[in-house]
């Protein structure tokens, strides 16, 4: 068994001469649920390119599946919905078979074309996002909420160990977040995948998820979700630099339990 | 056209190579569209004229070049503008669309300064310009049949990487996927497709070719398996009929062969209308 999924230590990156990240230091271990809160441009989303590899700290290590992360060569073992998921091209020709599908062209390989056994591994992602009966519509025709669920699918198909989110929920109404959110936490306690959220519906997600990380630069608070609850306002109004006012919804802290 | 077809060698050179040309060109141009480049397309036949226009006029100063096809300086010039295009659109990375004019406007200036070098080519520059039945030669048809085999090859090999590069890209580079390098034969490739189309459609029009049957075709595809056939289909319609026409009416094939392309987009648009209004009229009946 795997101690961590994600391992951080010290990590720090600067663009040019302005520092985004310092000292960050987490660990993210199997069937945790992080929730990755923080004020606008405090290197959330820095973070999260780091940890797919897409940037390069300064300072510091990242690992990956306890390896460092240069040499993972498994990256299908991380999900991945962005921000931009949502931004597509409207008007592009796919079923949301084919773009659930897409999320097998690394796992797949190169000079392979998809198999039956991977159309059936994109139908069963569908079906744990309830969207199963959807398979042969044109993406452009979903509602933003089904396309958001449609883009989890995709991160979905290639049975990965941890699923990055960063602000899924951009562009998504209440109610359709709210069912989101709770799809999240199914996948997380049925299927058992860790999840890194980013997200700025600090009440919702801190009491969806197990773990909260605060980030304004550094690393304000990282631990278990009863830990963060005991925090006050003050605390987190000072880490995000303006006033903050926490409305927890839900009791009780699954990762102490 | 059907009995000269089996008596002229020039005309199955042309026929041949035009059935070629209509379906690689839109496959190619599937991912281009998609993808939002249309008009790279344009910007690479542009610097395919300053090949020509610069073969042609070394042709008339230097031994060497008499003997060449203009075509293959074509296709070098192409394939340099697509790479130069690869490049500027990284240095300018928030302006990726600013490499296009660049490299058009370059292809333009060139081909400005050979044509008027070599005091006009006369019917042949005229021939590049809007395609040629009587010019395609048994080697334009080799060309341009190794060329697809080299397409479908790309295509076959390489279908789901290219499809989420289209569709994600910065999915695909969080997931992994080495997708420059597939970028970069893909432009590459095109360059080539564009470069040896110009006889049969010819420079100015070889752009149309690769994004009109898609701009048909994606209005009514619901899949992106459905948008590649429907546009190979909408491609294949407008070369047979355009060089028909051309060969009767004995003018550019380039012409026809883009006409046909305009008129089957306009039918599309038309059935697609009719279909939402009778389906809306059907709703209606029904509330």
């Amino acid at each position: 068994m795997q101690e961590s999924l994600v391992k951080l230590t010290d990590v720090t990156f600067n663009y040019g001469n302005s520092s985004v990240l310092k000292d960050i230091t987490l660990t993210v271990k199997p069937g945790e649920f992080w929730a990755l809160i923080g004020p606008n441009g405090s290197g959330k989303s820095t973070l999260i390119k780091i940890l797919l590899g897409l940037l390069k700290p300064n300072k510091g290590s990242v690992e990956l599946f306890e390896e460092p992360i240069s040499s993972v060569s498994h990256k299908e073992r991380v999900g991945y919905v962005s921000q931009k998921s949502n931004s597509f091209n409207r008007g592009f020709p796919a079923t949301v078979l084919e773009v659930v599908r897409s999320g097998l062209t690394k796992k797949t390989g190169l000079f392979k074309r998809f198999s039956k056994a991977d159309t059936e591994a994109a139908l069963n992602a569908l079906m744990e996002v309830d969207m199963r009966e959807f398979a042969d519509r044109n993406i452009g025709e979903l509602s933003g909420g089904q396309q958001q669920r449609v883009f989890i699918a995709r991160a979905l198909a290639a049975k990965p160990e941890l699923l990055i989110m960063d602000e899924p929920t951009v562009g998504v109404d209440q109610q359709n977040s709210a069912s989101f959110y709770s799809m999240l936490e199914k996948l997380n306690r049925d299927n058992g995948i860790a999840i890194i959220l980013v997200s700025h519906e600090i009440d919702l997600v801190t009491d969806l998820a197990s773990h909260v990380a605060c980030l304004n630069r550094t690393m304000h608070f990282h631990g278990g979700r009863r830990d963060f609850a005991k925090l006050n306002d003050n605390d987190l109004s000072r880490w995000y630099g303006h006033s903050v006012r926490l409305v927890h919804q839900k009791e009780g802290d699954p990762s102490n339990d | 056209m059907i009995d000269a077809l089996f008596t002229y060698e020039f005309l199955q050179n042309a026929f041949f190579s035009g059935l070629i040309i209509g379906v690689i060109a839109p496959m190619l141009g599937l991912f281009i569209v998609v993808r939002r480049l249309a008009l790279i397309a344009d910007a690479l036949s542009h610097v395919s004229l300053a090949g020509i226009a610069g073969s042609l006029y070394l042709s008339q100063q230097v031994l060497f070049f008499a003997g060449l096809n203009p075509i293959y300086l074509g296709m070098a010039a192409a394939v340099g503008g697509s790479l130069l295009i690869e490049r500027l659109r990284r240095v300018y990375r928030n302006f990726e669309e600013l490499a296009i004019p660049i490299i058009l406007s370059a292809g333009i200036g060139f081909g400005a300064i050979f044509i008027s070098l070599a005091k006009g080519f006369g019917s042949d520059l005229v021939g590049y310009l809007f395609g040629s039945v009587s010019a395609v030669s048994r080697q334009d048809l080799l060309v341009v049949s190794i060329l697809a085999v080299g397409v479908f090859a790309f295509i076959y090999l390489f279908y789901k990487e290219l499809f989420t590069l289209s569709f994600d890209a910065d999915y695909s580079q969080a997931s992994g996927i080495k997708g420059r390098g597939i970028q970069m034969f893909f432009m590459v490739l095109t360059a080539l497709v564009i470069g040896a189309s110009m006889r049969i459609v010819g420079i100015l029009l070889v752009s149309s070719l690769m994004t009109l049957p898609v701009a048909a075709a994606i209005q009514v595809a619901k899949s992106f398996k459905s948008a590649m056939l429907l546009s190979i289909l909408f491609g294949e319609i407008s070369v047979v009929t355009g060089l028909f026409a051309a060969y009767h009416l004995d003018i550019a094939p380039g012409g026809t062969i883009v006409v046909t392309a305009i008129v089957i987009l306009l039918l599309v648009l038309m059935g697609k209308r009719l279909a939402g209004q009778s389906t809306s009229k059907r709703k209606g009946e029904v509330l």
